[in-house]
């Protein structure tokens, strides 16, 4: 933990990221800080970088300019370089890099680093800042990004002196992609820019206060195992820590061999296939009735890399009330912070499964396999008559949920990603796209940020070029950072939007109708069907240099998709115009017990009661 | 709520007191008493927070601290176990006549006079916040004029030292 190797580019799972741009360099070289920010970049093995440049990190941008390894990205507003950096994060696994100047240029940071720190996205944030004399003065475009993203980075650091770039970005992306993964900002003064120094690559990383994560604890470990192999109503609960970890193979084992139910977070759609048999969708506010039922009546829940977020728990003491729980997290601080568990693993969940699986296995040779027959009768019960469904809409208008069904079918699971703004299109593209692998589904899932679809798309193509992706938008969430349209389309990042356009703040207007009385207040948009069309998607799009198509009937949904799939040389942008009227259904009232989830409006699903 | 005493060892890096106050505060603890100096070595420096809170939020707060990277250890030093002092200043309006009674009160707390005017004396004392409150209730009759108080330190009683271990892992 004190003192670790630094990682090398090839440490830092990335693409062959020998630096080459200019191959003189080399260790103990004369250089300016700038440069050797640049450098320091290369060697940690980014090769994609998304910012904007401005006064305080114009320096850096100098250099930039000869970097073979580093492709830059020039986007229209900082919060789409790090929206950007979170998809090429989540679609890769790698570290998402993103630049921004001083003050503005950093405090349009300030969300997407929020939204990495609480999805746990690895993420390194360079900022420029003014020079080092100016500091505290109030100078033009400063800002105290360090003191502002405090609590919201898992590290930053201001540096000033030029000798200690090199060290800081190494330490950014070690800190980043280790342990809990998170964002790490790194704020350099335009004077330590411009100052020369002698170029040190650090040999190791010591880092003696960070832990860096621990191996699991045998004893808890066969403690799980042995509740998996004995209780009757096991489930995994399933969070987004799985697919950090990269431990998609190791869950499927261990759901193979313990025959529990299965339920994927929305951070954790794609964890387990789908189309697995144990697989009963996501749990909570907007989970199936199957989903959440199992958690409410299990006798065992295993929770894998999940944080018992109260969009999950509904009221929190009546969450899984007869469950004994296994939780295992990379992070301490998750285990018992919500929930108290009764048996608490501390690990990397790749570790865990390692230990676990065959630890299952040793009990189920002591135990036999478990008996889970029952169980079973009455999740299959609950999956048959509270399948996920929607009713036709009453006003003639297109069906949202039909969209994204059809989009979810006539695209290939296996070579098709999908990214999501926040609201009913994100919960209806959670429930009605079947995920077959992790990493295919991007959304803010912790901070919940309107706006991050069309971004992180951009970053998820950038880093996946051979997929194709789709961001599924609303039309609230598209106007709020769709000025990366014209990135993608001068930089030929073909990426496919799909603006779910029901015409408002879909979510909000859901709220209103369920809860204030259809009372609409500011939640009209005019996007949709027989308004004023302002803005026109089609229009704004063919604008932004983007093929902009309109959808306007379920009739038409598989042409135009159709359509949209043919084009691969431009982004394409689809305006679905929808229903308003159409419900997030299942739904568990905010306040509310998960035992009170409503199937469809007014209508609850019967508990079996000899429990 | 009962009170616990951490104490909280840090690498000196800029920013560090202000990384852990602003964890507290955001996640609603509530810091009774803060103190912070130097250590046996140069790099590190101890906090020592006193907070109002129950057992279970504790270990959360204790695990959120734990995570920041410049913090290097972190231990809850039990009231019994270690010895936890405050230092008190109090300037205490004093002529000729009431002089003799509040130096009587001086004497019994085992404080010290350290400032002396014609109207006035500035007392110091060192001692846990029971003495402290003790002391100043004693000293109220006399019109207490201004009072400053520093956060609670803690050292454990025995032979056994917290820092020992982990000061070997930073390097000088």
């Amino acid at each position: 933990m004190a003192q670790v190797e630094t990682p090398k580019p090839s440490a830092v799972r990335t693409r062959p990221a020998t630096p080459h741009s200019s191959p003189a360099m080399s260790a103990g070289e004369h250089m300016t800080g700038a440069q050797a920010l640049i450098r320091a970049l290369e060697l940690a093995g980014a090769t994609d970088v998304f910012g904007l440049p401005g006064g305080a990190i114009l320096p850096a941008y100098d250099p930039l300019m000869d970097s073979t390894q580093l492709r830059h990205i020039l986007v229209r507003h900082e919060q789409g370089a790090g929206h950007a950096a979170q998809g090429y994060a989540h679609a890769t696994g790698r570290p998402g890099v993103c630049i921004a100047t001083s003050g503005p240029g950093a405090t349009n940071l300030v969300t997407p680093i929020a939204d990495a720190n609480m999805d746990s996205i690895p993420m390194v944030a360079i900022t420029g800042q003014v020079g080092a004399a100016f500091i505290g003065t109030d100078a033009f475009q400063e800002a105290d990004i360090v003191g502002i993203t405090q609590p919201i980075t898992k590290h930053n650091m201001l540096v000033t002196d030029p000798d200690e770039i090199p060290r800081a970005v190494a330490e950014a992306f070690y800190i980043a992609t280790h342990g809990r993964p998170g964002p790490v900002l790194v704020d350099v003064t335009k004077s330590a820019m411009q100052q020369m120094t002698t170029f040190r690559w650090p040999t190791r990383i010591d880092l003696p206060g960070f832990n860096a994560g621990t191996k699991p604890h045998a004893k808890t470990v066969t403690e799980a195992a042995r509740l998996l192999a004995t209780s009757r109503r096991p489930v995994l609960y399933v969070g987004g820590g799985v697919i950090r970890s990269g431990a998609s193979a190791g869950l499927r084992k261990l759901a193979d061999l313990s025959g529990a139910a299965v339920v994927t977070t929305l951070m954790a759609r794609g964890a387990l296939p789908d189309s697995h048999p144990q697989h009963l969708g996501m749990p909570g506010m907007h989970g199936t009735v199957a989903a959440v039922a199992a958690l409410q009546k299990a006798d065992l829940v295993v929770a894998l890399g999940a944080r018992f977020d109260d969009r999950v728990t509904g009221t929190l003491d009546t969450f899984a009330p007869n469950a004994v729980i296994v939780h295992a997290d990379i992070d301490p601080a998750e285990i018992g912070k919500n929930r108290v568990a009764d048996v608490p693993i501390v690990g990397d969940l790749k570790d865990v499964f390692a230990d676990l699986v065959p630890a299952l296995a040793e009990e189920q040779r002591k135990h036999g396999k478990p008996d889970l027959e029952a169980w079973w009768k009455q999740l299959d019960e609950w999956r048959t008559t509270y399948a996920l469904g929607y009713a036709p809409t009453e006003d003639g208008l297109g069906s949202p949920q039909y969209v994204i069904q059809r989009l979810g079918e006539l695209n290939d699971p296996d070579s098709t990603i999908y990214t999501a703004g926040v609201g009913q299109h994100q919960m209806w593209a959670a429930q009605f796209i079947k995920y077959e692998h992790p990493n295919t589904w991007i959304n803010s899932g912790g901070l919940g940020t309107m706006g991050f679809s069309v971004p992180a798309a951009m970053g998820a193509q950038v880093g996946a070029p051979d997929k194709t992706v789709w961001a599924i938008d609303g039309d609230g969430c598209f106007q709020m950072t769709n000025q990366e349209l014209v990135t993608c389309a001068l930089n030929e990042i073909p990426i496919k939007v799909a603006i779910i356009n029901n015409s408002s703040l879909g979510m909000v207007r859901q709220w209103q109708t369920l809860f204030y009385n259809q009372r609409y207040s500011n939640t009209d948009l005019h996007t949709g069907h027989g308004t004023k069309r302002i803005p026109d998607f089609v229009k704004l799009a063919d604008a932004m240099g983007c093929v902009g198509l309109r959808c306007e009937s379920d009739a038409d949904v598989d042409a135009t998709i159709k359509r949209a799939n043919e084009i691969n040389d431009q982004p394409v942008v689809v305006d679905f115009t929808v229903s308003k009227d159409s419900m997030v259904w299942p739904m568990v009232a905010v306040g509310t017990s998960n035992d009170e989830i409503q199937y469809a409006k007014g209508i609850a699903p019967k508990w079996d009661r000899e429990e | 709520m009962p009170k616990h005493t951490l104490s909280v060892l840090v690498e000196n890096k800029p920013g560090v007191l202000a990384r852990v106050a602003g964890l507290f505060s955001r996640r609603a603890f509530n810091i009774h008493s803060l103190a912070v100096g130097p250590t046996e070595h140069p790099e590190v420096s101890r906090i020592t927070v006193v907070v109002d809170v129950e057992a279970h939020p504790l270990e959360q707060v204790t695990k959120q601290l734990n995570k920041l990277v410049h913090v290097l250890k972190i231990v809850e030093l039990d009231r019994e176990r270690s010895v936890q002092r405050e230092l008190l200043l109090v300037k205490v309006r004093a002529d000729a006549r009431q002089r003799g009674d509040v130096l009587q009160v001086v004497d019994l707390f085992r404080a010290h006079v350290v400032d002396v005017s014609t109207e006035s004396l500035v007392v110091e004392a060192v001692g846990t916040p029971e003495k402290l409150d003790a002391l100043l209730a004693a000293l109220t009759p006399y019109d207490v004029r201004e009072i400053v108080q520093s956060g609670t330190v803690a050292i454990g009683r025995g032979a056994r030292s917290i820092t020992e271990r982990t000061l070997d892992r930073v390097s000088a």
